[in-house]
């Protein structure tokens, strides 16, 4: 067994983290503009007529919770946040209950997006050459195979889940295979997502147990590169170096875990909210299904309307900003899809045009931190779809209440329901 | 009509080269570069004003030649 002593597995047992914990709160929101929470089921199932009401009344939210934060739903007020990393840090992402210690700054648990300048930067760069439109579009013949694979799976059936037996897979596929991971690993993928991004509220030692499996994987993955290096991402980690050493363990395991979390359920959720509004909105798809050109354009309105992505900073210092009084660690929920629907910015802000020619949405966010694998997101979406409604041009919802949506910073469905029209019969399929 | 990136603006969203792709390109990195002395012919004026509208830095400037 090839030996690297930085992956040394003593140093990856789980111990109680030094940082800030504060009390968990659940429960109703009383009123969205005091007690705002991200992960009640109000918020998941439609944030955004409750955006919009903050929008007319605040416009920056506060809440108690998760010991305390701030919600601007402004485009104005979201790219200046997103834009100011003086006073705004990305030492945490994932607005929760725990505050990570600040010396963890400016590197972060997982760099680069928990990395603040300067050494965001250097992060940065390693793996920007890695995810250029270039550089993604390799994964682009495998990706429309394996969407066809998936559809072809479905022969036999009238009602299929979209999220679950489509969306979710693509983006796994695609990632395990960039980072060099056994593709029938997908469905650990999936737990690993949720337990980061939507076990926020759950005990801290069930977090920190939950958390242990994934570095466990990564641990495990890093020694398979060891013994057998491979052109993949994960060999490309564990040799990178930055300022003349090769990067300590913990970049090489928070950037793999990195790419893996955050690759998956954006894309899966970008996916699944396009095929939600076309399975609504028959004249959308018949439209995108006669003229297939037009859906570059569509899927940048998609991106604009269900923006899956929310971020979250931590306020550094206490200051007055914008009206409101912000005190040194607390949260700000940076919705990037509150600011996509913001009326000062968007003509017919809260309609979806999928032939809108001006879109300067922030989907991807806005600075130094935009996604990093946008232009990933970008292919795996339109062969997603462009496959989906080359051979399902014909589709509904199965039951609209069946619908289900993930809870916390990305929003997307998770249950979706979808019946198959098939071409040429124009009735229901016989099962 | 003479096309300028602000590559201190610029953080490679790429919608540039992906709307005017005989306007604009990507270096190695994914930022977008103007393709050629960025001078603007008369049947691209339109995709290059698609390509400013749709900056999301705003990171790209359109100036009228002298």
């Amino acid at each position: 067994m090839a030996i690297d002593d930085r992956f040394n597995r003593e140093l990856f047992e789980a111990e109680e983290e030094e940082g800030i914990r504060s009390e968990i709160i659940t429960g109703p929101v009383s009123d969205w503009a005091t007690d705002f929470s991200h992960l009640e089921p109000e918020w998941s199932a439609d944030p955004y007529p409750i955006q919009d009401d903050l929008r007319q009344r605040c416009p920056i939210a506060h809440t108690d919770r998760f010991g305390g934060g701030w919600l601007p739903v402004r485009y104005e007020d979201v790219a200046a946040i997103a834009y100011d990393t003086e006073r705004f840090s990305s030492r945490a992402i994932i607005m929760g209950n725990f505050r990570p210690p600040r010396d963890i700054a400016p590197i972060g648990g997982s760099p680069p997006i928990s990395s603040d300048p300067p050494f965001h930067h250097d992060a940065r760069k390693l793996l920007l050459s890695a995810f250029t439109k270039m550089s993604v579009s390799k994964q682009e013949p495998p990706t429309r195979a394996f969407c066809h694979s998936l559809i072809d799976a479905f022969e036999g059936r009238d009602v299929v889940d979209a999220a679950h037996d489509y969306a979710q897979h693509i983006p796994m596929r695609v990632i395990a295979d960039m980072l060099g991971f056994p593709p029938e690993d997908g469905p650990q993928f999936r737990q690993f997502v949720e337990n980061t991004l939507e076990g926020v509220n759950l005990q801290p030692e069930e977090r920190i147990e939950r958390m242990q499996g994934l570095f466990d994987y990564l641990l495990a993955q890093v020694y398979d590169h060891l013994d057998n290096p491979r052109e993949d991402l994960t060999t490309y980690l564990i040799n990178a170096e930055l300022y003349g050493h090769k990067l300590e363990a913990s970049h090489v395991t928070g950037a793999m875990a990195l790419l893996l979390i955050a690759g998956i359920d954006t894309t899966w959720s970008a996916i699944g909210s396009s095929l939600w509004h076309l399975a609504r909105n028959p004249a959308d798809r018949e439209r995108l299904v006669a003229d297939p050109s037009l859906l570059p354009t569509a899927i940048e309105e998609f991106l604009r309307a269900y923006a899956p992505v929310t971020m979250a900073r931590l306020v550094k210092e206490d200051m007055h900003w914008r009206g409101v009084d912000m005190k040194a660690d607390d949260w700000i929920l940076l919705s990037f899809p509150a600011a996509n629907r913001d009326p000062a910015q968007f003509d017919r802000a809260n309609e979806v045009v999928i032939d809108r020619e001006v879109n300067r949405h922030a989907a991807f966010g806005l600075g130094i931190h935009r996604c990093l694998g946008s232009h990933l997101a970008r292919m795996e979406l339109r062969v997603a779809l462009d496959v989906w409604l080359e051979r399902i041009p014909e589709f509904t919802l199965a039951d609209p209440a069946a619908v289900t949506w993930s809870a916390g910073q990305i929003r997307g469905p998770r249950a979706l329901p979808l019946k198959i029209v098939r071409p040429g019969t124009g009735t229901d399929a016989a099962a | 009509m003479k096309l300028q990136i602000n590559s201190e603006l610029c953080q490679g969203h790429g919608r540039c080269y992906d709307l005017a792709p005989d306007l604009f390109g990507d270096d190695e990195e994914g930022y977008g570069q103007v393709l050629g002395d960025g001078v603007v012919p008369a049947d691209k004026e339109r995709e290059a004003q698609l390509a400013v509208a749709n900056c999301p830095e705003h990171a790209i400037e359109l100036l009228e030649e002298s």
